[in-house]
């Protein structure tokens, strides 16, 4: 009787998740089913469940494209370049910032560098395909004023990926600051004041109470960054990449693009895409139970 | 403000501010420059001579842009396409938010319902199942494609129900006493409560739906269905010459095509950088917010 209560009393809540239960089911579930395609000739046309399974076929043709060895490593080591940088700017830009005295100073500041975040990609490519052209871009002009020969950033694949790494860290490090910022002003106040009557040096309260005070944050945003080995950034680098630079910059995400849309290799690109899916969960699993094992340690 | 503020030595003080200070030119600058060069003549531009301020001043690259149906048609896309997606985002995030919002004795399948939805953030189908899915389901050259399947973003639901959870339990009790049952208690209590964070997820869900490229890129077949980013990816970014008319390539011998593009660029940020204050305003808080455990 209670609980027969209890669940009239449940149903407005079911009606309400109803819908978006509907909507998930169909664009994100179905999906999932649809990874079969992996184990299938696609033919299209033939539905789901219609095409010719060929078993492993599929992940052996992936496995002898003869690409496929470098474009796992382009995008292990842009994305664990990217990863660094994107740690080791946000906390020194943090740490920069916490040291000014001006308030308008520290809030302009603060203003200019969150602007890159909001800006898609497609702008974003569509400023630096101009402003880091070789011929006529500002930035070989002005380094042509110090006497630096022009880079073709974007078409030289040894520069390529820094370039991708420095462009990233243009438009996300701003954003990444304000985290720090928040974790530095949880940093309790006493502990310096003790420091300094203990004549702690400034080198030695950065040291001592600072790091160790954002180190938590620190932890878990790297720990986390793991679970996006895979994930060079595919926005950034389909905009941005040519084939002058497949050696170096030709992701795993970009690859699915071109096997699967471009060239209707269906069954193919699933197999990539699944053999991503599943290494990044198992990551994304690891790096979790890292995070919260280090968790534990900093609290307990 | 428990902020600590350390008096920096003089000289460290001040490279300390000039490296600041350096890096927020770095950050403006490619900006102010696509600006300058869109304001500047072609042949300025050709020359180089453009770099912080517009040369040769003139207004032409945006009348031709401006007079571009093509250009028009896709903003006007990209317009239709936030003043829709942005309230059916809302109502979804609204709808799933307060369900999960509730205490595992209110709502027993919570649990469940939690997971239901954060295994869609931890594992896809992929590219391609998605775009199958997107095909069976009629809406591929369909607008409809660009709202309905991200209707539910899953990230702002949580944001939302961490704030409705952070509202006192007392308040929503004593409601139900008087017989308010969950309609009413979310509309005429969690609602105007949670307006700072309502307007912080309706402000991200904007941007994201203006700045979607790849949606439109692969899921309508017509240029003219295009929202104004993936137009720009085929005309900026990866400039396919079939997408020329002919009254483009005559007007291009007038006006350089840089200057076009950089004009182009820049009207497709401005939405952006007009609602850029109150995107400051909010972000930070919302970030605070969606840290808040439950």
């Amino acid at each position: 009787m209670l609980s027969r209560r209890k669940f009239v009393y449940e149903i407005p809540l079911y009606i309400m998740l109803a819908p978006a239960v509907v909507l998930v089911l169909v664009y994100a579930y179905t999906p999932m089913l649809g990874i079969v395609m992996a184990f299938q000739r696609v033919l299209p046309g033939k539905g789901l469940f219609g095409s010719p399974w060929t078993g492993w076929e599929n992940f052996i043709f992936v496995m002898e494209m003869p690409t496929i060895l470098q474009v796992v490593w382009n995008t292990i080591r842009i994305a664990g370049l990217k990863a660094v940088a994107g740690v080791v700017v946000p906390v020194t830009v943090a740490l920069m910032l916490n040291n000014v005295t001006s308030r308008a100073f520290k809030r302009t500041v603060q203003t200019i560098i969150y602007v890159p975040h909001f800006l898609s990609w497609v702008i974003v490519a569509g400023i630096l395909v101009d402003i880091l052209s070789p011929s006529e871009g500002v930035v070989n002009r002005l380094l042509g004023v110090v006497g630096i020969d022009p880079i073709f950033f974007l078409g030289d694949d040894q520069v390529f990926p820094w370039t991708m790494v420095t462009t990233d860290v243009w438009k996300s490090f701003g954003f990444g600051t304000i985290i720090y910022l928040a974790a530095l002003t949880d940093i309790d106040p006493t502990l310096y004041e003790a420091a300094v009557m203990d004549g702690a040096t400034r080198g030695q309260q950065t040291w001592y109470i600072t790091l160790p005070g954002i180190s938590g944050t620190i932890i878990m945003l790297s720990t986390l960054s793991l679970g996006n080995i895979l994930n060079a950034g595919f926005d950034q680098i389909f905009n941005l990449y040519s084939p002058l630079v497949y050696s170096t910059g030709d992701i795993i995400d970009t690859l699915v693009y071109r096997t699967g849309i471009m060239n209707n290799q269906y069954g193919v690109a699933t197999a990539v895409g699944l053999l991503k899916s599943v290494v990044s969960l198992l990551l994304i699993g690891a790096a979790y139970k890292a995070a919260a094992k280090w968790a534990d340690y900093r609290i307990f | 403000m428990n902020e600590r503020i350390v008096k920096l030595p003089f000289f460290e003080n001040l490279v300390n501010l000039a490296v600041l200070a350096l890096l927020a030119v770095v950050c403006i600058f490619p900006i102010l420059h696509i600006l300058s060069l869109s304001l500047s003549s072609a042949t300025a531009a050709a020359s180089g001579r453009v770099t912080l301020w517009p040369v040769e001043f003139t207004t032409e690259s945006y009348r031709f842009v401006l007079e571009n149906p093509a250009f028009l048609k896709s903003f006007g896309v990209s317009l239709l396409r936030v003043l829709v997606g942005v309230p059916v985002n809302m109502i979804f995030t609204i709808l799933v938010a307060y369900p999960l919002s509730r205490t595992k004795a209110e709502f027993r399948g919570r649990d469940f319902f939690v997971w239901f939805f954060l295994v869609t953030v931890l594992f896809s189908g992929g590219l391609i199942p998605w775009y199958m899915v997107i095909r069976q389901t009629g809406l591929i050259d369909s607008f409809w494609a660009l709202i309905i399947p991200g209707a539910l973003p899953v990230f702002n639901v949580i944001l939302l129900a961490n704030s409705f959870r952070s509202i006192p339990k007392e308040l929503q009790e004593a409601a139900a006493m008087d017989g308010a049952g969950h309609w009413t208690i979310l509309v005429k209590i969690l609602l105007p409560l949670s307006l700072p964070v309502l307007a912080t997820v309706t402000l991200f869900v904007a941007v994201s739906h203006w700045n979607a490229w790849f949606d439109g890129l692969i899921l309508m077949n017509s240029p003219a269905k295009y929202p104004l980013q993936s137009y720009l990816q085929t005309i900026v970014v990866n400039p396919d010459p079939r997408m020329l008319t002919e009254r483009d390539l005559a007007l291009l011998k007038i006006i350089s095509n840089r200057t076009t593009r950089a004009a182009q660029i820049f009207i497709a940020m401005l939405p952006i950088l007009m609602v850029y204050p109150f995107l400051q305003r909010y972000f930070t808080t919302g970030i605070k917010l969606g840290s808040v455990k439950g």
